[in-house]
């Protein structure tokens, strides 16, 4: 059974910092179907819809009766551990320095025989469950787990490195007086983080709940207005060899419904505004700790690992009553996903998270359902501890999404009522 | 006949009989902004960002660009940025005459009662005992209520925000008019975030020294700092705010001239 996690050392100063090695993330086009679905929590593998062939790999054509019309839908993730062995040499600079590394072929319920990484709480035979998770390159791999849950089995080394579990590590919550950014913190604890650097972007405003998590010897009250490059840098400098895990909680939302959009106002100061905190601050706090997270993604078991953004749902479907919020938040996307990508050579994953509309002032007048900033705070932990990267929260956000793949133009339409 | 005074002049600055007194604060981005509630429309705090600093973005050169809104760090108030004041002439910075940006100044010291009562309000009583002591406030002279709230270590400190709102001190209602009415004052000044107390919009009218001084055309100082080293009388004040077209205010440096104690 899996060893619990032991509390990580404090850093050797005189040892050099192990540089982030990655696994190898060259994928074929039609494999990327996979970190689609890896990226998303879910497990789908190409079904024909001539034959109902379940394929592994992934491929063009069928390859029991060559039909082109394959499908990605989820299928049964059981299967039978048929052969495990445990590799101790490798001549691939990531694997190298993981040794030793299980892997194992599994007959699938569904059909194929794939070859996993085996959680090292499987038995040599017997079932397993299998997951797609992302990888250090951010691409889709098969891990195999046990059937059954076993107690600690998140802190197995080679599952850890698909995952970005917050347990042990330090995480830096950007605004840590709004609802979002206390929910996050107390989250963050729960799931065992080491500390949280509670950013306090009104030093002027007294916020209870912050108060009272500072209190707790693991929170750090920091001074952070991501508005301010010199604040943002400033901390930086000063923590920014520490933030294993950061979590975006700053958040400019303004105005009542009707107010927001375009027409409905005279000026941009609102939409200005919005594009500070919500754009220019992201690109602000990348800026600053980007480069340390980055030197530091291999950096012993509490390594840098996740950059968290909290996006909205109308970040890829405009809300025109809140059109210039909307607008920041789909430039906030993009960035997100800029910096993504500057990323990913890294081994640190950008976590983006849509929820819906959230029980919070500036929603007063948006009718239920809202997603309290816990349930936001808790599909963050779950996203980090099963290693995905794309996580829509709650009925709005989910049923959007759906609705984008089925009719984007009745979105638009609807959304515009 | 001016060169010989304006020579005279120099010549007691040079000597150090006179000193210059820098009235300003620092404008940096912790510097706090009068935080309005929050469906109104916020002012602007001051932010800087690094255009070039001797490096690949200008190899010889180092500048910033920067943002603020009119009424961020020391500024001046121009009648136009009160309702009451709209329709007053020459009402906006650009169309003030210039003869206003040099005036002598009254500091009238309340930081004892400050220090006390962050809420203390001056009172018509209040000036009149200190003219008793320090002569009667000249014609068209700046009021400055000192009251050492620059001070205040911490923009928490300094805002002093409670769940009812700020608590600074400043004037009441009837301080205001008399001051206009009764001695023709040319503005009123103070040390923190705005001329009026912090809890100023429970007075009647609400904001009286917005209120009364703008619509009489006369001006405003705030956020102003080193109070503290000029005489209750014999002070001269240049604040100029910058020429914004239909401006209706200015960050601005504020220097005074007095006498060396």
């Amino acid at each position: 059974m899996t060893a619990p996690l032991a509390t990580p050392k404090k850093k050797n100063p005189v040892q050099r910092t192990r540089l982030a090695t990655l696994p190898p993330g060259a994928r074929s086009r039609s494999a990327l179907g996979l970190t689609r679905a890896a990226a998303e929590g879910r497990f789908e593998l190409q079904v024909c819809a001539d034959c109902a062939t379940v394929q592994y790999p992934p491929r063009e054509v069928c390859g029991h009766c060559l039909s082109e019309q394959l499908d990605w839908q989820t299928v049964d993730n059981h299967g039978e551990l048929i052969a495990t062995t445990t590799l101790r040499h490798s001549n691939d600079l990531y694997f190298r320095e993981r040794l030793p590394w299980r892997v194992g072929t599994v007959k699938m319920a569904a059909g194929p025989v794939v070859v996993a990484h085996v959680h090292e709480d499987c038995a040599a035979s017997g079932t397993v469950r299998l997951t797609l998770k992302l990888d250090r390159s951010g691409q889709a791999v098969l891990h195999a787990l046990p059937e059954q849950d076993t107690p600690n089995m998140n802190d197995a080394a080679q599952l850890r490195e698909s995952t970005c579990d917050p347990k042990h590590r330090r995480v830096l919550v950007t605004d840590g007086k709004s609802a979002m950014g206390i929910a996050v913190a107390r989250a963050m604890l729960d799931a065992g983080a080491a500390a949280v650097f509670l950013g306090d972007p009104t030093p002027w405003k007294t916020v209870a709940a912050y108060d009272t998590l500072i209190e707790d010897e693991r929170v750090q009250p920091v001074d952070l207005d991501v508005t301010d490059t010199d604040s943002v840098d400033r901390l930086a400098a000063s923590i920014g060899g520490k933030v294993d895990l950061l979590v975006n909680t700053a958040s400019y939302l303004r105005g009542n419904p009707g107010e927001g959009g375009i027409l409905g106002r005279k000026d941009v100061i609102l939409a200005r505004d919005a594009m500070e905190v919500n754009v220019l601050g992201l690109m602000r706090l990348a800026q600053a700790f980007g480069p340390g997270m980055r030197f530091r993604a291999a950096d012993g078991t509490n390594h840098a690992v996740a950059w968290v953004n909290i996006l909205s749902i109308h970040a890829l479907a405009p809300l025109p009553a809140r059109g210039a919020w909307s607008a920041s938040m789909a430039a906030a996307l993009s960035a997100a996903l800029t910096l993504r990508a500057e990323l990913a050579g890294t081994g640190v994953r950008v976590v983006n998270i849509f929820p819906g509309p959230i029980d919070e002032e500036w929603e007063q007048l948006t009718p239920p359902p809202k997603l309290s900033p816990a349930a936001v705070a808790k599909a963050i932990i779950h996203a980090l501890k099963d290693g995905v990267e794309d996580v829509y929260v709650g009925d709005i956000a989910e049923e959007i999404r759906a609705r984008l793949r089925e009719n984007h133009k009745a979105v638009e339409r609807e959304l515009g009522q | 006949m001016t060169q010989p005074v304006l020579a005279q002049f120099m010549t007691e600055l040079l000597s150090g009989r006179l000193k210059l007194v820098d009235l300003t604060q620092t404008l940096a981005p912790e510097f706090p902004t009068i935080v309005l509630p929050p469906e109104f429309g916020q002012a602007w705090p001051f932010r800087v960002e690094e255009i070039s600093r001797y490096d690949e973005r200008g190899p010889a050169w180092y500048w910033n660009n920067f943002s603020m809104s009119e009424h961020t760090g020391t500024h001046f108030d121009a009648p136009i940025h009160w309702v009451t004041g709209k329709d007053q002439p020459n009402n906006a910075v650009d169309s003030i005459p210039v003869d206003n940006f040099i005036a002598a100044a009254c500091v009238i010291n309340t930081s004892a009662e400050s220090a006390d009562n962050p809420d203390f309000l001056l009172t018509i009583d209040y000036v009149t005992r200190w003219e008793e002591q320090h002569g009667r406030i000249p014609e068209r002279a700046w009021v400055l209520m000192r009251t050492d709230w620059s001070k205040r270590a911490t923009p928490k400190d300094y805002l002093n925000m409670a769940e009812d709102g700020a608590h600074s001190p400043g004037p009441d209602a009837e301080v205001v008019p008399w001051l206009i009415r009764e001695r023709n004052v040319h503005g009123f000044g103070t040390e923190s975030i705005g001329t009026d107390a912090g809890q100023a919009h429970h007075l009647n009218p609400p904001y009286p020294c917005h209120y009364y001084m703008h619509g009489n055309n006369r001006y405003g100082l705030q956020c102003l700092t080193n109070l503290d080293q000029l005489p209750p009388q014999g002070a001269v004040i240049f604040a100029a705010p910058l020429k914004i077209r239909n401006g209706s205010g200015s960050p601005l440096r504020v220097l005074a001239l007095a006498p060396s104690a």
